[in-house]
Formats: C-alpha cells, structure tokens, sequence
C-alpha cells in the first residue's frame, strides 16, 4: 500500500490567518521521488503552504497525508521524513556551528559524531567554522548551515523556502548541485523561488500560487512562460 | 527514541544555551540579589521581624527572578524560530517541556542556593533545620514554579505583551506553591512546634506531581500554530 | 427584518422570576436568624452565587477540555462566555463576602481558606480572560484559553487546601439545612436554581455575542478548490 501512497497529498488544503485567508484550496498530489516547483509574487502564500506541507502549520480546512500517513494522526510519524528550509534558518545564534548540529542529531536519535557533522559542513562550504557561533554569521552563511542540518536529518521529502536567498553567486551554485543530488537520490522536493529559469529544468512539475489560490498547474518547464502570463495578462 | 533521551537531549541543549548567555545568566543573578536588598530597604529595620520574614523575602526574590530566567529561556527559541526548528523534528512536544521545565528548575535550584547565605546574612536568620529538608523545599519549591513557568513562558513568548502575560497568568498559579514553600522554609529557619514541615513538603510533591504532568499533556497545544 | 426570538431569553426570564420569589422569601418571609440578625440574609445570595461559581467554573472545565479537541469555534464561544459568568459571579462572592464580614466580624479582609480560595479563583480566571486578548489568531485564542482554563481549575482545590489547612479561619463551617425551616430551604433553593439558570442564560448570550464578532472580524467560508478553463479541479504535482 506505502509504494502506491503519494509522497504528498492535499485535499482542498485552507489555512488562514485573522481575517484572511493566506492559502485555500490547495489540491496537490506528488509522488515519491518527484518534485514540484512552487512559484508566486511575494504575499501569495508560499511559504504558508510549504509550512502546512511540512506540518508545522495547522490547516483550518482540508487534509494532508504524508507518505499515506495523516498528521492529525500520529504527527511524530508523519514528520519524520520531512525536512523544510525557511529564511528564517531556526538556529540557536549562541552555539557553534557544529553544537547546532550536534542539538538536532541528538534529537534525530543520531550518536553525536563531529567527523560527520564538520564532513557536512565542509560540503555546505562552511570548513574551518565549525567552532564558530551562529551570531556570528552572515544570513548567507546561516542558510549554509541550515542546509546541512537538512543533509543530517537526511529526509525523504525535502521542503526548500527561497533556497537562493542570501546566498552569493557560488552558493546558487551550491543549490543546484544540491538539488540535482537529492534529485538523483530519489527524495521528494518541493522548492519555492523567484529565479524561474534556474530552477524550472530540473524540476518536474509546476504550481503558481496567486493571492493563495492556485492560478496555474502543469509541467516546471512551461512554468516561467506561464507565470509571466499569469502575472502581467 | 523514547521520552526520556529526548528530554535529556532538550535539557543538556538549554544547559549549553544556559552556560553560553554568561552575560545574561549574571544579569538575573544580580536582579535577585536587588530585589532582596530592596525587600530589605522597605520594611522597618527591624532586626526580630526581618528574621521572621527572610523566607517569604527568598521566595518573593525567587518568584520575580523566575519571570525573568523564564523569559530568557525562551527568547533563544523564538529569536530565529528555533522552536519551530525543533517542531519539525520528530520530537514529542512533551520532551521539549520536560527539557525546559528541568533546566528552569535547575537554574532556580542553583539562584536559590546563592540567594539563601545572602538572605541569612541579610536578614539575620539561620537554618536549624537539617540542609536536606531546606533543600528539599528549595527544590520541590522551584520546581513548582518551573513546571506552569515553563508552560506559560512558551505559550507567550511571541505574544504581545509578553512581559505583562506571563506575570499575569503565572502568579495567580503559584500561590500555594508560595505559601507551601514560605511556611516550609520559614519553619526550616526556626524551630517546627506544630511538625508542619512534613506536610508541606507533601502538598509541595502534590502540587508538582499534578502540574509536571498536566502541562505536560498541554504543552503541545501551546506551542502548536 | 424581524429578529429572530433566542431560545436561552426563556431561562433567563425563568431565572428572574425565581430569583424575585427566592429574594422576596428570603428578606420578608423568613425570620431573621438569631446571631447574624438583618445581614444575615446576605447567606441567601452568597451561599448560591458560591455554588454557582464554582459549578458555572466546572463546566467551563469541561468545555475548556472538549474545545482543545474538537477545536470548534462555538465551544471556545461557550467557554470564553462560561469563563466571564464565572468571573462575574467569582467577584460578586468576594464582594459578598467582605459586605457580611465588615459588620459580623468587624473587618474586611482576612486569611481565610474560602476567601482566599475566592480571590484566587478570580484573579486567575480574569488573567485567563485577559490572556485570550493578546492570542494572535482564532486558533491560538481557542487553545490558549482552554490551556489556561484547565490549569488554573485544577489550581482551586489546592489553594483552599492549603490555606485551609494552615490555621487561622473565621468563616462558617457548613451551616445547613435540618435545623431551619422550609421557608429558608426555598428561598435558598430557588435562589440557588435562579442564580444557574441566570448564568446558563448570560453564558449563552455572550457566547452568541462571541461567534457573531467572530464572524464580522474572520473568514468567510474558505473558497473552494481553483478549477481550470474547462471547470475540472486543478490538482498539483505529479502522480507517477
């Protein structure tokens, strides 16, 4: 039965803050190993949805299963694989890099290990900061850092929020690399971001969020040609 | 992963924050010791009614440091949304209470031991009670504090009005857990004619039982969104 | 547009009727009793609005418990609502309280394991009140209150615990029934069934109050599912 189950599944998917509904209607089915490119102007829902996906957001309406499991559920089961990057990098600023890795591996159930977490650091472009406290970074840097606590947790659906924000040229680099290597290890991705023709290739499929309703679904390559059509009619 | 380790892991996590914030944990440090040299300033001069109060001073000390050390617990989960890092981690919410709670307590174990000589001094009590049951009641006593401190701590820490909240609703709670732990205490500094000690320390255990684990149950519905 | 009658005006205008014949029993009908004299009679409001308070309390108890899991906007109404009539009748207690023992006892205020209790149960429900206030979102407000709810309920029976048990107390151990006449049980009794029913009345009417500002403020239903050009549900992602 798991092997049919689509990695995610949301059926008319609604959350609201106060008086407004930030996404509603959301119909979205992905399977294992496939990706969705989610694209919007800024304020249409984004990272909304992507923190419903990743169940840290409630809906108000609808239903999500993860892996066929519902979070209402059994949230601790429908969690466990999935992994979501946000710009705000969720890092303790007074511990060192390599004890905020070391505080999700021990919650993880992982054995600390600092030859596998400064190997991960080295692979986020970040060697020779492992001692070095999280204030100290700059947003860019804090971003790598959050990607290797992803690369840690090592989940089969990942959650990307705006993945090249903050980062300087080779980390846009670093991204795509990043993301063609999840690709190839058959996870799941979801990826939000504005820069369209870096990311609508490799990706499979494509939704454009407007005003938190769906605008627009069908193949990533066709996205960027759409969403200049959906945006300036 | 069971309960249990992933409790200790939050805990040992808050003690490294903990020994980290130096500047901050000094800061509370230095509150506490103002507030009993203020509680001192504000009543008469008295030598034999300032020994007759130097517990419900201790303890007043330790209520107003708490708002403060509670506070500061949880400004390093919401200051870059580590708590909801922690959230998408397979960790039952009530490991995180359990890891909080323990570390506050800790933390207001550890002020109180350094607030007490100075109460003494202050003051002018001694304890002529055995140092384990004073220290029981300084533990059962923080504990109590802990336990819907923390709840409460995390539940408004991205409120408005945070400041103002978590006084709010946390000293209404508090009030037997003050009036055990001043009487117990009070009864440590002097002699125990009525043998009340042993009862207070069983409502303390009572109270804590109740409150460690029923804000445990509720703590993932505060911190939920 | 004729508005429509609510069906809860029916217990209230009952629970008037019953607090009128209850009062006018228990200050012309019953004699005045020997030791407390005229303000005695203050027993016949006190002693049902402290049964009432803390029954009124209870059940905000148990829709604080059903609302955390149903999460359904018109539980956390009739909590919020059940909360403010406990409150309301909380501070009528202590009022009450201090009214009859200023002239019984000469004073106004002492520790007491009911009066403290009392003030307590006041001030804690009052900062559960105020807390909903400063809640974000409707989800947050209904948690918070019903967190805050149960904590602070299972706060009471340790509070008077403890205050009772440290001595010290002036208040009346249990001083009925048996002893007086019929006349006194009605006026208690009818009092005591008036003062419910007044509060199920005054709950209802703010829970009613509760979901329409709800309403003006919030959502409207959310919209359904986006369709395409052909009007089939649009579904994201890729199945295969």
């Amino acid at each position: 039965m798991a092997a049919t189950c689509p990695a995610l599944e949301a059926t008319n998917l609604a959350r609201g803050y106060g008086d407004r509904w930030a996404v509603s209607g959301i119909n979205l089915r992905l399977a294992t190993g496939r990706s969705l490119l989610l694209a919007g102007p800024n304020g249409s829902g984004k990272t909304t949805l992507l923190r419903l996906l990743a169940t840290t957001l409630q809906p108000n309406e609808g239903r999500l299963q993860v892996l066929g499991k519902n979070p209402t559920d059994d949230a601790m089961a429908a969690r466990r694989p999935i992994a979501l990057l946000t710009h705000r990098t969720q890092l303790y600023n007074e511990l060192t890099a390599l004890e905020n890795l070391e505080v999700s591996a021990r919650l993880l159930g992982l054995k600390p290990d600092k030859q596998r977490s400064t190997a991960l650091l080295e692979r986020v472009g970040l060697s020779g900061r492992g001692q070095h406290r999280a204030r100290t970074f700059s947003a860019g840097m804090r971003k790598r850092l959050a990607f290797a606590r992803i690369l840690l947790q090592d989940p089969q659906i990942v959650l990307l929020d705006e993945p090249y924000g903050q980062l300087d040229p080779s980390g846009f680099g670093f991204v795509d690399k990043l993301v063609e290597e999840l690709r190839r290890q058959g996870k799941t991705l979801v990826l939000s971001t504005h820069l369209l023709d870096r990311a609508a290739p490799t990706l499979d499929s494509g939704l454009i969020l407007k005003g938190g309703r769906m605008a627009w679904v069908g193949p990533a390559r066709d996205l960027p040609a759409a969403y200049a059509h959906e945006t300036h009619p | 992963m069971s309960l249990l380790a992933q409790s200790r892991a939050v805990f040992l996590k808050d003690l490294l924050l903990a020994a980290r914030g130096g500047s901050r944990l000094s800061g509370v440090l230095f509150f506490a010791t103002m507030t009993l040299l203020l509680f001192s300033f504000a009543t008469e001069p008295d030598p034999e009614s300032m020994r007759r109060h130097a517990a419900g001073y201790l303890w007043l000390a330790l209520l107003l440091s708490s708002l403060l050390s509670l506070g500061e617990s949880f400004r390093a989960e919401v200051e870059d949304e580590a708590l909801e890092g922690l959230r998408l981690l397979p960790v039952d919410p009530r490991a995180l209470f359990y890891g909080k709670a323990l570390s506050n307590t800790l933390f207001l174990v550890g002020l109180s031991l350094v607030l007490l000589p100075l109460s003494l001094g202050l003051f002018g009590a001694e304890v002529k009670s055995s140092p384990g049951l004073l220290l029981a009641f300084l533990l059962l006593g923080t504990a109590g504090l802990a336990a819907p401190g923390s709840l409460y701590a995390a539940m408004t820490s991205r409120a408005r009005g945070q400041d103002l909240l978590l006084p709010l609703l946390l000293f209404p709670l508090v009030v037997p857990v003050l009036i055990a732990s001043v009487k117990g205490t009070g009864l440590c500094f002097s002699a125990d004619p009525m043998d009340q000690r042993g009862a207070l320390l069983q409502v303390l255990t009572v109270f804590d039982l109740i409150y460690w684990s029923v804000c445990g149950l509720l703590f993932g519905k505060v911190i939920e969104e | 547009m004729k508005r429509a009658f609510d069906k809860e005006h029916i217990i209230g205008v009952i629970g008037l009727l019953m607090l009128a014949y209850g009062c006018w029993k228990a200050l012309f009908v019953v004699p005045a009793m020997n030791h407390f004299g005229e303000v005695g009679r203050i027993f016949f409001m006190h002693v049902p609005t402290a049964w009432n308070a803390l029954l009124i309390l209870t059940g905000s108890f148990i829709l604080a418990i059903g609302a955390l899991f149903n999460r359904k906007p018109s539980w956390d109404a009739a909590l919020t609502g059940s909360v403010e009539v406990g409150v309301l009748y909380t501070a009528l207690l202590v009022v009450q309280g201090s009214i009859w023992a200023r002239p019984t006892f000469g004073i106004w205020w002492t520790w007491d394991p009911r009066l403290i209790t009392a003030a307590i149960l006041l001030i804690a429900f009052a900062g559960v009140l105020s807390a909903r206030s400063f809640a974000n979102n409707q989800g947050q407000r209904l948690r918070w209150t019903a967190v805050a709810t149960i904590v602070a309920y299972i706060d009471v029976p340790i509070v008077y615990f403890i205050v009772k048990w440290l001595p010290r107390g002036i208040h009346q151990p249990h001083s009925f029934p048996s002893t007086v006449s019929t006349d006194y049980h009605l006026a208690l009794r009818f009092n005591a069934i008036a003062m419910l029913l007044l509060g199920i009345w005054m709950t209802f009417r703010r829970a009613r109050w509760i979901l329409q500002q709800n309403a003006a403020t919030a959502m409207s239903a959310a919209p359904g599912a986006a369709l395409d050009a052909e009007g089939r549900t649009m579904v994201a992602g890729v199945e295969e």
